[in-house]
C-alpha cells in the first residue's frame, strides 16, 4: 500500500499560489526527505497534506484513505518555534498530549496513557527531564519532547517539520535513530529537511520540491546533481563551490 | 455589620473572582487578555439597550443584553483582523472605544428618560455589589458555578488548544468549537461581573489574578488554583471594604486588592524580584570565594 498519494494539490495564500499542481506517490515503510530551497513551500506541502489549510484543492490520500484526523494514524511534529515554550507545563505533560486523541473528550488520561507517555519520553532519552518545565529545556530537548509526543500517539505515519533545525549533534543522532527504528517497524516517515549533506545518509526516499514536486523516488535515483540543479537553480552552484564540487552527491 | 445579605454578597463576589481567575488564566495564556477588556467595555451598550427596550432593571435581561453586545465585539475584532490588514491591537482599540462610546450615548438616553433617574444603571460602570438583591445574587451564583464547572470540564482540551492548536487539529479535536466555547465562557464571566465589578474594570479581574499566578508556578493546574484563589480573595476583600465605606464602588476596590496581591507576588514569588536579587548576591559571593 502507498503511504501517501497526492494528486493535483495546489495551495494559495492571499491569491498567491505557493504550491501548484503537486503530484507524488510514496510507498509505505520509507523514510522520506522533503527538500527544496527556502520558500519552496515545504511546510505548506506538509500542512496541506494534514488538512491544516483552508485554501487548497486536490486530492490527498494517506494509507489509501482520505485523511481523517480522528483515525490518529498520522503523528505530526511541528516546527519547534510554532509554539510558545513559555506555556506553564512540564515535559511529561506535553508528551501526554500525544494520548489525548485516544483518551477522548473530557476524560482524564488513564494510568496506561501516563505509562505510554513515560515510555515515549524514555525512548528519546528525556526520562530525567519529565518534571522539568518546558521553558527550561534546550532547543534539542524541546525537539525530543515533540518527537516523544508523536511517538506516544502510536501513529502509523509520521510527518516532521524541520526536526533538525537548531538542535545539537546528540539530539540529531537520537532523532534519526528513532526514525530509522520506526521504519524497521514498517511505519512511514516524512521529514522536511534542510541539510543536503545528510540526505543520502539518513533517507531512502526523497521528494524534491520547489513550488511543485519536481522529482520523487529512491534517494540514489533522485538525489543527483541534475535534479538538485533543477530544484535549487543557481543557489546550488554557490553551495557546491563552498563545499567542494561533488561533495553532495 | 456582617449582615446576612452582605455575607451572601461576599460569597457571590468570591465565586465571581474564582470564575474570573480560571477563565482569565486561559485567556491570558491564549494572549487574548485585551480582547476580554474590549468585550467587558462592550457590555455597556447591551445593558443600556436592554433597559431601554424592556423598561425594567431585571438582571437576567440586562445580562442577556450585555452578553449579546459583548460577544458581538469579540466577533467584530476577529472579523476585522481576518478581513482587513489591521493588526489585532488596533482592532481591539477600535472596537473597545466604539462600543463603549455607543454605550455611554445609550446610558445618557436612559438617564434622561422618565424611568432613568431611579434605574441605577450608572452603577454598572464601576460596579456596586451592595446594590445586589437576592434575585441578582441567585443569577450570579448560578452563572459563576456553571463557568467553573465547564472550565474544569474543558481543562485538557483547552490546554492543548492553547499550547499547540495545529497538533490539536491534527488529532481531530474540534478546535473551532473549543475556541468558541472559551470565548463564550469569557463573555459569561464578564456578564456575571457587570453588576458587582462594572464594565470598565471587569477585565482587571480576568487579567491580574492570572498574571500574578504565573509568577508562582510553572504548571497550568496549579496556576489555575492560584489564580482562582487570588481572584476569590480580591472579590471578598474588595467587596467588604466597599460595603463598609459606603460610597466607594466595588470594582476599583477589587482591582486595588488584586493589584496589591500582584505587587506582593512580583516581589516575593519564585519568579519575583527578591528571589532574583538574592540569587545574584549568592552567585557573586560564590564567585569571590572561587
Amino acid at each position: 500500500m502507498n503511504a501517501l498519494t497526492v494528486e493535483n494539490l495546489s495551495v494559495a495564500y492571499d491569491k498567491k499560489t505557493v504550491l501548484e499542481n503537486a503530484n507524488v506517490t510514496v510507498p509505505s515503510g520509507r523514510l522520506t526527505a522533503i527538500i527544496g530551497p527556502n520558500g519552496a513551500g515545504k511546510s505548506t506541502f506538509l500542512k496541506a497534506i494534514l488538512n491544516q489549510l483552508p485554501n487548497k484543492v486536490g486530492k490527498v490520500e494517506i494509507l489509501g484513505k482520505l485523511f481523517d484526523p480522528k483515525s490518529l494514524v498520522v503523528g505530526y511534529v511541528p516546527q519547534r518555534n510554532a509554539v510558545d515554550w513559555d506555556f506553564p507545563t512540564n515535559a511529561l505533560d506535553i508528551v501526554l498530549m500525544g494520548r489525548y486523541g485516544h483518551t477522548g473528550l473530557f476524560k482524564r488520561p488513564s494510568k496506561q496513557d501516563k505509562l505510554l507517555a513515560k515510555q515515549a519520553l524514555e525512548s528519546v532519552g528525556m526520562q530525567d527531564f519529565a518534571q522539568r518545565s518546558i521553558g527550561q529545556l534546550s532547543g534539542g530537548q524541546q525537539q525530543r519532547v515533540f518527537l516523544a509526543r508523536a511517538l506516544a500517539q502510536n501513529a502509523n505515519i509520521y510527518f516532521l517539520d524541520e526536526p533538525f533545525a537548531g538542535v545539537d549533534a546528540a539530539t540529531e543522532k537520537t532523532i534519526i535513530d528513532i526514525l530509522k527504528s520506526l521504519r524497521e517497524q514498517g511505519k512511514s516517515i516524512f521529514v522536511v529537511h534542510h541539510d543536503l549533506q545528510t540526505v543520502k545518509e539518513y533517507f531512502d526516499y526523497t521528494i524534491l520540491l520547489n513550488k511543485t514536486i519536481l522529482a520523487s523516488g529512491a534517494t540514489e535515483e533522485v538525489f543527483t546533481p541534475e535534479q538538485l540543479q533543477k530544484t535549487y537553480g543557481g543557489k546550488l552552484f554557490m553551495m557546491q563551490d563552498m563545499l567542494g564540487a561533488n561533495s553532495l552527491c | 455589620m456582617l449582615t446576612g445579605n452582605l455575607l451572601w454578597v461576599l460569597m457571590g463576589t468570591m465565586l465571581l473572582g474564582i470564575a474570573a481567575g480560571i477563565t482569565g488564566t486561559f485567556s491570558f495564556l491564549q494572549k487574548q487578555s485585551l480582547v476580554g477588556d474590549a468585550a467587558a467595555h462592550a457590555a455597556l451598550p447591551g445593558i443600556a439597550l436592554a433597559f431601554l427596550l424592556t423598561g425594567q432593571k431585571d438582571l437576567p435581561i440586562l445580562m442577556l443584553g450585555a452578553g449579546i453586545t459583548s460577544a458581538l465585539s469579540v466577533y467584530c475584532i476577529q472579523w476585522i483582523v481576518s478581513f482587513s490588514k489591521m493588526k489585532a491591537d488596533a482592532a481591539i482599540g477600535l472596537v473597545l472605544t466604539v462600543f463603549f462610546g455607543v454605550g455611554v450615548v445609550f446610558l445618557t438616553v436612559v438617564n434622561h428618560s422618565p424611568l432613568g433617574n431611579q434605574s441605577g444603571l450608572n452603577n454598572f460602570i464601576f460596579g456596586k455589589a451592595a446594590t445586589m438583591t437576592k434575585a441578582d445574587l441567585t443569577w450570579l451564583f448560578l452563572s459563576a458555578t456553571i463557568i467553573i464547572i465547564v472550565s474544569l470540564l474543558f481543562y485538557k482540551e483547552w490546554k492543548l488548544l492553547i499550547f499547540d492548536p495545529m497538533y490539536a487539529k491534527g488529532i481531530g479535536l474540534p478546535i473551532e468549537a473549543l475556541k468558541a466555547t472559551l470565548t463564550v465562557l469569557i463573555v459569561m464571566t464578564i456578564v456575571t461581573g457587570i453588576q458587582s465589578v462594572g464594565v470598565i474594570l471587569m477585565s482587571a479581574l480576568l487579567i491580574i489574578p492570572a498574571v500574578s499566578a504565573k509568577l508562582w508556578t510553572r504548571k497550568l493546574s496549579s496556576m489555575l488554583v492560584v489564580s482562582a484563589v487570588i481572584g476569590g480573595v480580591s472579590g471578598i476583600v474588595g467587596t467588604f471594604i466597599s460595603s463598609t465605606r459606603t460610597g466607594l464602588s466595588t470594582g476599583p476596590l477589587i482591582v486595588l486588592v488584586a493589584a496589591a496581591i500582584f505587587f506582593l507576588s512580583y516581589l516575593f514569588s519564585p519568579a519575583g524580584q527578591m528571589y532574583k536579587y538574592f540569587r545574584k548576591k549568592q552567585f557573586r559571593k560564590q564567585g569571590e570565594v572561587g
